[in-house]
């Protein structure tokens, strides 16, 4: 019984690990939501074309990961603000499911349009890193460096909402967007900056996950609705929340799939966001209605 | 000399809804300037055309002999033009002081922000105490000053405020005419728009009446105050 | 009203077999009838501001059941379809029922139904024993020694009978949108799509009107996803239960109208005709160059044309005559 429960203690720690980079994930989906009031359902197909950019940039032009890591985020913040600004901008006064509905057709459009331009197979940057060993139990590098840079970069972003004027401005829009041009801000300038930070969270989050994952055209839905259900669990827009929702999700699935299958972890996670839902719908954290 | 704000004929309203008509008044630098009237008379619409919420169908406003017809929304407060909104409108789930700082948002304000922080908490030393606090947990009257405090950040020569008093406690009112008073003695220009009549016309030098969106009339306050019209319809007794 | 038009529209689609004796027609008319329905079932929630991401689960549930009985138990899909009717319509409740009590709507009511598609989606996979996988799964042939047709397992190699078979179901499909149309219903919906408590104070029981829309609506749905499975005889969790599924109905919907009776027909015959086009044009291999264009155009569409194509058309051919 003792080994046995070793594995589970290994279990909860993975859980852990993808617990901070889902919580990264979805702190630049909530932050765009807070500030927008627009929900990027392609928001994980930016991140695919960020891990295909490290792909390539590795692989074919040989160039250092590092450089290839600034290089994706650099690239999928440019597409952020391209994408506020082509698509989101048009129906920023039209009805909300619009919004949706754009973003989803980008979704459908960027994953189709990956197959066309990189093919259907499965492709690894092929660094490969060792495990920490503790005893019997055995975490991958690439999972410890990826939630500690998660954690590092959320750490940052705090401090960046909170001690800057731009930061206080991006925290200040959601909750009264009518007067801010009183204050001196320009709303439609903080749209772009929040997408462009946004984006850039998706190309980080592109170069965590490229160490783990395969790149191919759908991975964008692996991780997509997962993002958004850990964000609405934790109140669109509350960003601690959502951070506190991404470990539950990633316990629920990393236990699920301990005990039965993976993809049973994800029927409980979603099966749990729906009952959550209907009991607290303003999120873990929000107050009442 | 020229008037600090000037309004040429300003007519303004919201979609076919037309809620200004033609609308001529002036602030001179140094001068306390009253928008009196009824709800709905349009000195909503009149801070809010000035400091560009919304655009004006004809007539101009221009602001130190500068027509503002140009300026974007977001730079008005950079020519010195500061507004307190109409309900206070502060960001409620920032701090006070948070909600300070977006008073100092716009570049210019921002080396001068420690030096008049310090001078809100002088002239509001209950907002010192209260910095780190949740600007909407606070008091309407807290709240108000708050407000006033915000505008104040960005260092304005004019000030607007829509309808301080609104919404408060009489005991509160009073306190927030005190306020204006410590305003005015600080040596800012100010124009308010307010309901309450009697109290406003205390405070200020001159007045305008807006009824239905054009001025009824005009005049020093102590002028107005004691006009048999004012003093009907709008002081009581 | 059920005109003179539309008899001798019917009448005319229904000579296309005997008219017609290419295969390849009459499998794009069958394969565009039955999405036309399932579509047309999407429409009736779209219509009233129930965007749903979840409708790929309710056509798979239907697809799975019917399939799943026949191959483990040797149900015939005669009870079949009708137990993945209920079962959809049981899961369509237990999920809009709190949903529509407590005022989920817009993007949390699209987030929880996408979460419901991604449900059943895994739960598909998880089973893979039983289900196939993501590899997908075909019903046991009953087409042995020859035989042509099998009442009992609902297959048939003739395709003149699917035909008939889905010009039914459509047509039962547009007269169900036309019957709420012109209910009282749809003016309790049309209420609520527009001001929930305004329609409540007036006496509209918002719950109970937007859960009938859902139940009729998942239902359809189901029958929809039934239907194809043993048209296709194959079906896997991509093309019946997924979020891309569930996708290609709000695309297809809106870029034919939504707020039209024809408009979910004319957004089927759209797509299709784009992805045919871009089949023979091209050649089969470049299978996603039509979901690029289809992506690209749902962004067109909702940012330039809302009201899709025949919604712009009507809108034209009604302002016409006044304009001139």
């Amino acid at each position: 019984m003792e080994i046995f429960d070793i594995f589970l203690l290994e279990t909860v720690l993975n859980g852990v690990l993808f617990g901070g980079v889902l919580a990264l994930l979805a702190l630049g989906l909530n932050l765009i939501f807070g500030v927008i009031d627009v929900v990027w359902i392609c928001y994980a197909e930016l991140m695919m074309i960020g891990m295909y950019t490290v792909f390539y940039l590795t692989k074919t032009f040989g160039w250092n990961l590092f450089a290839a890591f600034a290089a994706a985020i650099v690239i999928v913040s440019v597409l952020g603000v391209l994408l506020h600004v082509l698509v989101i901008r048009p129906v920023l006064d039209s009805e909300p499911i619009n919004q949706l509905l754009v973003t989803g057709g980008m979704l459908t459009f960027m994953q189709a349009a990956a197959t066309l331009a990189f093919g259907i197979e499965f492709r690894n940057v092929g660094v490969s890193m060792p495990s920490l060993v503790l005893g019997e139990i055995s975490l991958p590098w690439s999972r410890i460096s990826a939630a500690l840079t998660a954690l590092v970069a959320m750490v940052l972003l705090w401090l960046f909402l909170k001690k800057t004027y731009l930061g206080t401005a991006i925290r200040a829009i959601s909750q009264d967007r009518g007067i801010m041009p009183l204050v001196g801000v320009s709303p439609a300038r903080i749209y772009l900056t929040t997408s462009a930070i946004g984006g850039a969270l998706a190309g980080l989050g592109a170069c965590l996950l490229v160490l783990q994952y395969d790149v191919h055209p759908a991975i964008g839905l692996s991780f997509g609705p997962l993002t958004f259900m850990v964000c609405v669990l934790g109140g669109l827009g509350n960003m601690l929340g959502g951070f506190i929702a991404a470990f539950i999700f990633a316990q629920l699935i990393s236990i699920g799939g301990f005990y039965f299958h993976i993809e049973w972890g994800y029927v409980m996670a979603f099966a749990f966001f729906i009952v959550m839902m209907f009991v607290r719908p303003q999120g873990i954290l929000g107050g009442k209605s | 000399m020229s008037a600090m704000l000037e309004l040429k004929n300003v007519s303004a309203g919201y979609g076919t809804f037309q809620a200004l008509f033609d609308v001529t008044l002036s602030v001179n630098a140094g001068e306390a300037v009253a928008v009196i009237g009824p709800n709905g008379a349009g000195k909503t619409t009149l801070l809010r055309a000035i400091s560009k919420l919304i655009n004006v169908k004809s007539g101009d406003i221009a602001f130190e002999g500068r027509s503002l017809a140009t300026v974007e929304p977001h730079r008005i407060i950079e020519l010195g033009l500061s507004q307190v909104p109409e309900h206070r409108r502060l960001f409620p789930r920032l701090t006070v002081e948070e909600n300070l700082r977006m008073g100092a948002y716009m570049e210019a304000a921002r080396p001068k922000f420690a030096q008049r922080l310090e001078m809100v908490y002088a002239l509001f030393p209950r907002m010192k105490e209260r910095r780190h606090q949740m600007a909407g947990t606070m008091s309407g009257g807290e709240q108000q000053m708050c407000a006033i405090g915000r505008a104040l950040m960005s260092g304005p020569k004019l000030l607007l405020l829509d309808e301080p008093s609104a919404g408060l406690a009489p005991v509160i009112v009073q306190s927030i005419f005190d306020l204006m008073r410590k305003i005015r003695a600080e040596g800012y220009t100010v124009m308010i728009v307010e309901q309450n009549v009697r109290q406003v016309l205390k405070v200020v030098d001159r007045a305008y009446l807006l009824e239905v969106g054009r001025i009824k009339a005009s005049g020093s306050a102590a002028e107005l105050l004691a006009s048999d019209e004012i003093q009907k319809a709008y002081v009581g007794l | 009203m059920i005109g003179r038009n539309w008899i001798i529209a019917t009448a005319l689609l229904a000579c296309v077999p005997l008219a017609v004796s290419s295969l390849y027609i009459l499998h794009v008319l069958i394969t565009l009838l039955i999405w036309a329905f399932i579509y047309t079932g999407w429409s009736l929630m779209g219509r009233f501001g129930l965007v749903s991401f979840g409708h790929g689960a309710f056509m798979g549930i239907g697809a799975y059941v019917v399939t799943l009985l026949w191959n483990l138990q040797g149900i015939s899909p005669w009870i079949g379809i009708p137990l993945g009717m209920l079962l959809a319509v049981a899961v369509a409740v237990l999920i809009g029922y709190p949903c529509f009590r407590f005022r989920i709507t817009g993007h949390y009511f699209a987030l929880v139904t996408l979460a419901l598609t991604e449900v059943v989606r895994s739960i598909i996979i998880a089973l893979r024993d039983t289900t196939g996988g993501s590899l997908g799964i075909t019903p046991a042939s009953a087409l042995k020694d020859g035989a042509t047709w099998s009442l009992t397992a609902l297959q048939c190699s003739d395709k003149r009978v699917f035909f008939y078979a889905a010009l039914v179901c459509w047509l039962v499909g547009i007269w169900i949108w036309q019957r709420i149309d012109q209910s009282m219903m749809r003016h309790a919906m049309q209420a609520i799509s527009q001001e929930e408590d305004a329609a409540a104070s007036v006496g509209v029981n918002v719950t109970r009107a937007k859960l009938t829309i859902t139940v009729i609506s998942a239902a359809m749905t189901a029958f929809g996803g039934a239907l194809y499975g043993q048209y296709q005889q194959y079906i896997n969790p991509e093309t019946v239960a997924s979020l891309g599924v569930s996708l290609q109905m709000v695309f297809a919907v809106i870029a034919g109208g939504m707020f039209v009776k024809l408009g979910p027909t004319v957004g089927a015959v759209f797509t299709l005709l784009l992805t045919e086009g871009l089949r023979v044009g091209i050649g089969n291999q470049i299978n996603s160059l039509d979901s690029t264009i289809y992506g690209l155009m749902l962004v067109l569409f909702i940012i330039y044309m809302p009201d899709g194509i025949l919604g712009k058309l009507m809108e034209k051919r009604r302002a016409g005559p006044r304009a001139a």
